[in-house]
């Protein structure tokens, strides 16, 4: 088990490198001189802009860059971005805030897409499974930007339930609204997800003899149909939260979130290379670990499955 | 004995019945309305006594047995009739009244052991949960007592494992833990043993009766199998279509059976008195008469006795499987150890053992699907290991297989002729026009209608999908077929049906078989020669007639002994 998760983690390096070289080198080969940009139609003299190049290894080739990117990363010195703010400390701002968010989102759609997936599964073919099953396909065809502009406008602004925009200082309170919006996409997932694997246990032969042992009702649902239909759940739970993390960029954008997506999104305009790199190589980590513990929580909720070496 | 005439307890004479079931009618909802399973259905079960409940699959035994349980199905519900369990109707009983019968009054024991127990709870958490729904100390020790009792060795360690960590009968053995648990005073036993070789078949059935006459506990019994209840049960009741056709004491109706559908059963049961199936020659003669046991002289006889010459010889024929044991480590395991036999053109080579004895592994090497690791397998005269892979396309025209599991082995998207079409069609033989002719051909040599064709897998039952699976494995006119179980997933009738379908195609084209079973009394009516496999060795072979009549190895015997019905003495018009 040890050696298992030893070698997932060693694992981790090849990936590393290869998604930093992948995202370095898209950043490097986008048209347009980021230095230039930067200073909009009054460009400086020639001596700032060579200084500046110098001053962001601009000017070197595209090995040189890159190795110089990974010397840093290892000294964990992740430089300046292009307003000389300090990248770490960037990323120790935005980090907190869009984890908090995922967070709040996954809670929001593991709670409310199982619990409806459940009863929908239980009640297969009756008015609340079809009610919800037509709501769930609703809410996915409906694109995240529609969803978010009119909760925000519905519950935000006429109704006044919530904040409609977050700003600067995000908490649990504010984030509850572009939480929902977020969690909302893969809550339908979750739910749909649910109700097939709790509509497959029901009539599995286990649950049958678990009544005949004379077990209730509510026993039979909680430990024979719902704990076995979590595990296609818990998987796909898992795999989402690197999605939630990193694919924010829209829900951040109408509420005014000051995490990564918004953030990322302004460094990509900006050719920033050493900032989208840092923030996507938080990302990959994000992935992997999340994927790693997925693996890890199958096991442990499916004895059947064992890693062995 | 704790027997009591039925006809005396209904009298009321004897004392009140445990269970009475009164013109029961059970019926289910489904697409086009609804449907009777059950009719008229009436047995009485009296206390310490064991009833048995026979007949084939949709005859109603299962619904019958779970209704008194009221576990029937979400569409199905009890349209008629009481079911009194001391004097208690709880044909309409409220759920809460059924969870207080479940487990203490009423206890269960299901069919399958591999699906019955929750994969991802450890067998004493299973048992504890009993326990416990039903007021019973669950501490660790008593969960432990509750195994043991049902013959789980090291239960203390052993309830700390999970299912998939047991074997078939270690399973079986603790759902009887589970249904025998907080002592019920009917235990339900549904096919408790059918997925399971004869053997431990034998020791499960002995160990519940012992436990069962100890604790005074009725039985119902549900099987398919005639010589097992009879054996088992004082009383038999024969259940066919949702009525019950016979009832009476075991060896009576056995001996004596009057409704037409138990004497059917009576002869068709694969008994160890029943001869090979002899083929009529003439054409015409109805299948039951083929079928009926001793119509002719007894001996096996080989159908064409002028084909003498091997067609299959298998020479010391040997598989290792690599099994890991950790760190890199693996120990050799032989399936297979130095295995040697011929098969005769013409005749039926019955391979039997039990599981894990490797027999299936032989198969798969024959069919080349699986590479021996060492030792020789000689078709026509050819070493198959030299074949190339166009010579291996070729020699998969000449031998072909049938598998056991008819529901498994077909593809549901494909409709029955294109699933008997394919192999035509990747050996790219004929065209269209006279790929449709020959499907129609065999359909009707298999005895199913040409409007089969349109139909898909799930529309068939059991016996019609392995006639769709005989029809599809004769379409390249094959000489070898392999039959890998191919009847143990049927029942009784049908199973005789497709043996007796099979022996009529045998003489008719001079098919080879080599039949795999774990099924003694189906050797005894299909094969001439018999190979006894024992964890991948051949310990014992000889025509079919010598292994039966004289078994020279105590291995062969103990099979032999355990095929239920074995010790029953059976009417000489009837064996």
């Amino acid at each position: 088990m040890i050696q298992y998760i030893l070698r997932r983690l060693l694992q981790i390096i090849p990936v590393f490198i290869g998604t930093t070289l992948l995202v370095y080198f898209m950043v490097f080969a986008l048209p347009g001189d980021p230095i230039r940009a930067l200073f909009g139609d009054r460009p400086p003299s020639e001596a700032v802009i060579a200084q500046l190049r110098q001053q962001y290894n601009l000017d070197q080739p595209f090995w040189v860059q890159y190795g110089l990117f990974l010397k840093n990363l290892f000294t964990f010195n992740l430089g300046v971005d292009f307003t000389g703010q300090p990248i770490a400390a960037s990323l120790g701002r935005i980090f907190p805030v869009t984890v908090m968010l995922a967070v709040e989102a996954l809670i929001i759609q593991t709670v409310f897409g199982v619990t409806f997936g459940l009863i929908a599964g239980l009640r297969k073919g009756k008015f609340f499974d079809a009610t919800v099953l037509v709501a769930s396909l609703v809410v996915i065809a409906i694109p995240t930007f529609v969803l978010g502009f009119v909760l925000q406008l519905l519950i935000g602004v006429q109704l006044g339930w919530a904040k409609p925009t977050v700003g600067a200082n995000a908490d649990w309170g504010n984030l509850i609204l572009p939480a929902t919006v977020l969690g909302l996409v893969s809550f339908a997932y979750v739910l749909r997800l649910t109700r097939a694997s709790v509509v497959e246990n029901m009539n599995a032969d286990y649950v049958r003899t678990a009544t005949a042992k004379g077990l209730s009702r509510p026993r039979v649902v909680v430990t024979h149909i719902l704990r076995n239909s979590m595990i296609p759940v818990i998987t796909y739970l898992g795999a989402s939260l690197g999605g939630l993390m990193g694919g924010a960029i829209v829900t951040e954008s109408i509420f005014n979130v000051p995490g990564v997506g918004q953030k990322l999104f302004q460094a990509v305009i900006r050719s920033e290379g050493p900032t989208v790199v840092a923030i996507v190589s938080v990302l990959v980590l994000v992935f992997v670990i999340a994927n790693l513990l997925v693996d890890l929580l199958y096991a442990w909720l499916d004895p059947r499955i064992r890693y062995e070496n | 004995m704790t027997t009591s005439d039925v006809r005396i307890s209904e009298a009321g004479v004897a004392d009140t019945p445990l269970l009475e079931i009164r013109d029961l009618a059970i019926s289910f909802k489904t697409g086009s309305g609804e449907v009777q399973a059950v009719r008229n259905a009436h047995l009485t079960i009296m206390p310490g006594e064991t009833v048995a409940i026979v007949g084939e699959s949709g005859s109603g035994k299962s619904t019958t047995a779970l209704a008194a349980i009221g576990l029937l199905p979400a569409n199905g519900r009890v349209s008629g009739g009481q079911i009194l369990l001391d004097g208690e109707d709880i044909s309409h009983a409220s759920e809460k009244r059924m969870i207080e019968l479940r487990g203490n009054t009423i206890g269960m024991v299901p069919q399958d052991p591999m699906s019955n127990l929750n994969p991802v709870w450890k067998i004493g958490y299973q048992v504890k949960e009993t326990l416990r729904a039903n007021g019973r100390p669950s501490g660790p020790a008593d969960v432990a007592k509750v195994l043991a009792e049902a013959g789980l060795p090291d239960a203390e360690r052993r309830a700390k494992q999970y299912p998939h960590e047991f074997s078939g009968g270690m399973r079986q053995r603790a759902l009887i833990a589970i249904g025998l648990s907080c002592q019920p005073r009917l235990l339900i036993a549904d096919e408790p043993t059918s997925a399971l070789d004869v053997t431990v078949q034998r020791q499960i059935l002995d160990h519940l009766e012992k436990m069962t006459s100890e604790l005074g506990t009725s039985v119902l019994l549900i099987t398919h199998d005639l010589g097992l209840a009879a054996e088992r049960a004082d009383k038999v009741v024969v259940m066919y279509r949702g009525n019950v056709v016979e009832a009476g004491p075991s060896l009576e109706l056995l001996q004596n059976p009057q409704h037409p559908y138990t004497q059917r059963l009576v002869a068709s049961a694969p008994s160890l008195a029943s001869r090979r199936i002899q083929v009529a020659k003439e054409l015409g003669v109805e299948t039951d008469e083929l079928l009926a046991p001793s119509s002719s002289a007894g001996g096996a006889v080989v159908v064409e006795p002028t084909k003498t010459e091997d067609v299959l010889q298998i020479q010391n024929l040997r598989k290792v499987f690599k099994l890991r044991s950790g760190f890199g480590k693996s120990t050799d395991f032989a399936a297979v150890d130095d295995v040697s036999f011929s098969v005769k053109r013409g005749t039926t080579t019955a391979i039997v053992g039990e599981s894990g004895s490797g027999k299936s592994t032989v198969a798969q090497m024959v069919l080349n699907l699986l590479q021996p690791t060492s030792g020789k397998i000689v078709f026509d005269g050819v070493d198959t290991s030299t074949l190339n892979s166009k010579q291996i396309f070729a020699f998969r025209r000449r031998v072909q297989p049938i598998f056991q599991d008819p529901y498994g082995s077909l593809d549901p998207m494909y409709n029955i002729f294109r699933t008997i079409e394919e192999p035509l069609r990747t050996h790219k033989i004929g065209d269209k026009a006279s790929r449709e002719k020959k499907v129609r051909e065999l359909l009707d040599q298999v005895a199913l209608p040409q409007s089969t064709m349109q139909r898909y897998p799930n529309e068939l039952s059991g016996g019609q999908r392995q006639r769709v699976a005989i029809a599809r494995a004769l379409a390249l006119d094959p000489e070898v077929i392999i039959c890998d179980e191919a009847v143990s997933a049927l029942d009784v009738l049908v199973q005789a049906q497709v043996l007796n379908l099979l022996a009529e195609l045998q003489s008719r084209l001079g098919l080879t078989y080599l039949f795999i079973t774990h099924d003694l009394a189906v050797v005894r009516q299909i094969a001439d020669h018999v190979c006894v496999m024992e964890k991948g060795k051949l310990v014992e072979t000889g025509s079919t007639d010598d292994v039966f009549d004289a078994p020279q190895k105590d291995y062969t015997k103990a099979l032999l002994h355990a095929i239920p019905g074995a010790r029953l003495m059976l009417p000489p018009e009837v064996a």
